[in-house]
């Protein structure tokens, strides 16, 4: 039972929670010592992924507008952190804000078609946004063309001078890249909490209520497309750094929909189901899926399979066909996604045995 | 020259028109984009390629054949994972067909390979016919011009005449009102998926024809022809069609003029078009009501 308005916008809700809290950081923390090296590089990955999929559930989730151009802001973060760090030289926090920054005026630019479009016209809107910038940057050489670039390395202090502080190895950018994450995980969770949040909300429930009670559709919804396209661009500049190197394909079509996957997988409108919804998918994609021909008993069945219906050298493709059944399946039974079963447990311990 | 571009262009229009009435079908009755659309095409494409070149059956009866494949595909995945749910939100329905997508093109990446192969149509982009002095046409370009007035008239008579195509219409403007007039709305859903699945199966060969076969190869054309039906409008099937040879012509132009930037001009185009007006050139916008 809640007496105060502050008890709604505090961020831990009772002591449990806060104990909890510092006992996960301080496993989060800790975890590079109990891992090998290529599970941090996974880690890495998953943890960009996390703040890609915040950023994206603000704007389809909180805001309930639909954007299959995400990966276009996740090339603009990723290529604008690794030229500015290139040619500019300056550290890399600074080009990652600029980055961001950037990536966010692009939301702001494609959250103004927005204004009037709606579900299919929205949708192929930003689809056509994400596709441009993958085109911009496979044509023009200052942005490597079709062959890509390798990121610069990551240099927190300014390079070529007293100043320079190299941060190499996963271990370590495993370490920048969780502050990072936590950072933006508190930032979105009490964004959500302030009058802002609550704006989005409302226009996702029914924007033109929202508009009757005061609510400025204009700079709401740009504001939602901006917030989330800096999301985009702080985990796409991350993720420059993790892979080291990447091209104009890496950003397609395919990646904007996965990320849609992550956000629906993990729970529509909850930063929590963004989080398990891209540690989930993540770990599919690069671990589970990828070597599915090794895993007990499924990996044996679809050998058989593949020798006698279709071919050995096309099992990779199953990654595509369990992500495709996921997401299907995720709409039919679960619309809430993984957070709406995490909500059912809960539930059904706290009212335990009735 | 200009000649040339001009009939080039409404050509693959045309192609853009006839598959984004597919989707538009859809659309119209159920309000669900299907973005599976262009994969279904895809996998229909690939199982006439299969009948034609594994089992060396001839065209004629290859083509039937991959038709009557595609229209159990629509209603399979209509009814496999459409119908099951329940009160789904717009973004629910997309997802579950983008869900389809990837699950067909992983199936056909699993089947067929990923490498591309040339699929053996009947009619070829480089044999050319003199149909009217001084104009050559190609015989692709002479088939999709037969082949989309036809299905146009046949898709105006059907939608107009048919007792069908009016329990259709009447689907799409009131769900609830169609059934309680005795429409069983589920195998209107049902027809409608067969209906696009099959003429989205016939662009899609042609499509094949002009490029190569591989998994992917209807990831462009599928968007193009989106773009081209919501240009149009996409409740209203003159109107995609008018979309589509619009779409055509600007990007055969464009192409010719920069072709480097040939596959996103048509995409700026749509997003100034649609920015302006939010429906498209020729639906009515319907303004909602609280």
């Amino acid at each position: 039972m809640k007496r105060d308005y502050y008890e709604d916008v505090e961020l831990f809700k009772s002591g449990t929670i806060l104990a909890w809290s510092v006992v996960l950081l301080i496993f989060l923390f800790t975890v590079p010592i109990y891992l090998p090296s290529y599970n941090v590089y996974l880690l890495n990955v998953i943890l960009v992924n996390v703040i890609l999929a915040i950023g994206l559930n603000i704007l389809v989730g909180y805001t309930g507008q639909i954007s299959l151009g995400h990966a276009g802001f996740f090339a603009i973060g990723a290529y604008g952190t690794s030229l500015i760090m290139m040619h500019l030289h300056f550290p890399f926090l600074v080009a990652l804000m600029i980055a961001a920054l950037i990536a966010a005026f692009f939301g702001f630019i494609i959250g103004l078609p927005a204004l009037r479009l709606e579900g299919p016209y929205l949708a192929i809107a930003t689809l056509g946004f994400g596709l441009t910038i993958m085109h911009i940057i496979g044509r023009w050489d200052i942005f490597g063309g079709r062959m890509g670039i390798t990121a610069p390395p990551l240099d927190l202090g300014i390079s070529d001078s007293s100043l320079s502080w190299v941060i190499a190895g996963d271990v370590k950018i495993y370490y920048l890249i969780l502050i990072i994450t936590i950072l933006l995980v508190v930032g979105a969770r009490n964004l959500m909490k302030t009058r802002v949040g609550r704006a989005f909300m409302s226009i996702r429930d029914d924007d033109i209520a929202a508009e009757v009670m005061g609510v400025n559709l204009t700079i709401y919804k740009t504001m939602a497309f901006a917030v989330s396209a800096f999301y985009a661009g702080v985990a796409g500049g991350l993720y420059g750094f993790v892979v080291g190197f990447f091209d104009p394909f890496t950003f397609n079509l395919i990646l904007s929909i996965i990320f849609l996957v992550m956000i629906t997988v993990g729970g529509l409108g909850s930063i929590m189901g963004a989080i398990m919804g891209a540690i989930l998918i993540t770990y599919l994609q690069y671990d589970l899926l990828k070597n599915v021909e090794n895993l007990p008993y499924l990996g044996g069945l679809l050998m058989t399979l593949s020798r006698k219906w279709f071919t050995v050298i096309g099992l990779a493709n199953f990654s595509s066909i369990a992500l495709g059944l996921i997401m299907i399946a995720i709409v039919i039974f679960e619309p809430l996604g993984m957070f709406g079963i995490w909500i059912r447990i809960k539930k059904y311990w706290k009212t335990w045995p009735f | 020259m200009f000649e040339m571009l001009l009939i080039e262009g409404l050509a693959i229009g045309a192609c853009y028109g006839l598959f984004g009435v597919a989707v538009a079908i859809v659309y119209k009755t159920s309000d669900v984009v299907n973005f599976a659309q262009g994969e279904m095409g895809m996998v229909a494409t690939f199982v006439a390629y299969h009948i034609l070149t594994v089992y060396n059956f001839p065209f004629w009866i290859a083509f039937p054949a991959t038709m009557v494949f595609a229209i159990l595909l629509g209603m399979a995945i209509e009814f496999c994972f459409l119908r099951p749910a329940k009160n789904p939100t717009v973004l629910g329905l997309l997802i579950i067909t983008l869900g389809v997508e990837m699950l067909l093109m992983g199936l056909a990446g699993w089947k067929w390979g990923a490498e591309q192969k040339d699929f053996p149509f009947l009619l070829s982009v480089y044999k050319t016919h003199e149909i009217l002095p001084g104009l050559a046409l190609n015989e692709w370009t002479i088939g999709v011009f037969i082949l989309s007035i036809v299905i146009m008239i046949l898709l105006f008579l059907f939608f107009r005449y048919s007792k069908l195509g009016i329990a259709m219409r009447a689907t799409q403007q009131n769900v609830n009102a169609a059934k309680i007039m005795g429409i069983k709305v589920e195998r209107v859903f049902s027809i409608t998926w067969a209906m696009s699945s099959l003429i989205g199966a016939v662009a899609a060969m042609f499509f094949a024809a002009r490029s190569v076969l591989d998994p992917n190869f209807m990831m462009e054309p599928f968007m193009r022809a989106f773009a081209a039906a919501v240009l149009g409008g996409l409740t209203s099937i003159p109107g995609v069609v008018i979309g589509g040879l619009i779409l055509g012509i600007i990007e055969n132009f464009f192409g010719y003029a920069w072709p480097e930037w040939k596959p996103i001009v048509a995409f700026v185009v749509i997003i100034l078009i649609i920015t302006i007006r939010p429906s498209g050139l020729f639906a009515k916008h319907y303004i909602k009501k609280v």
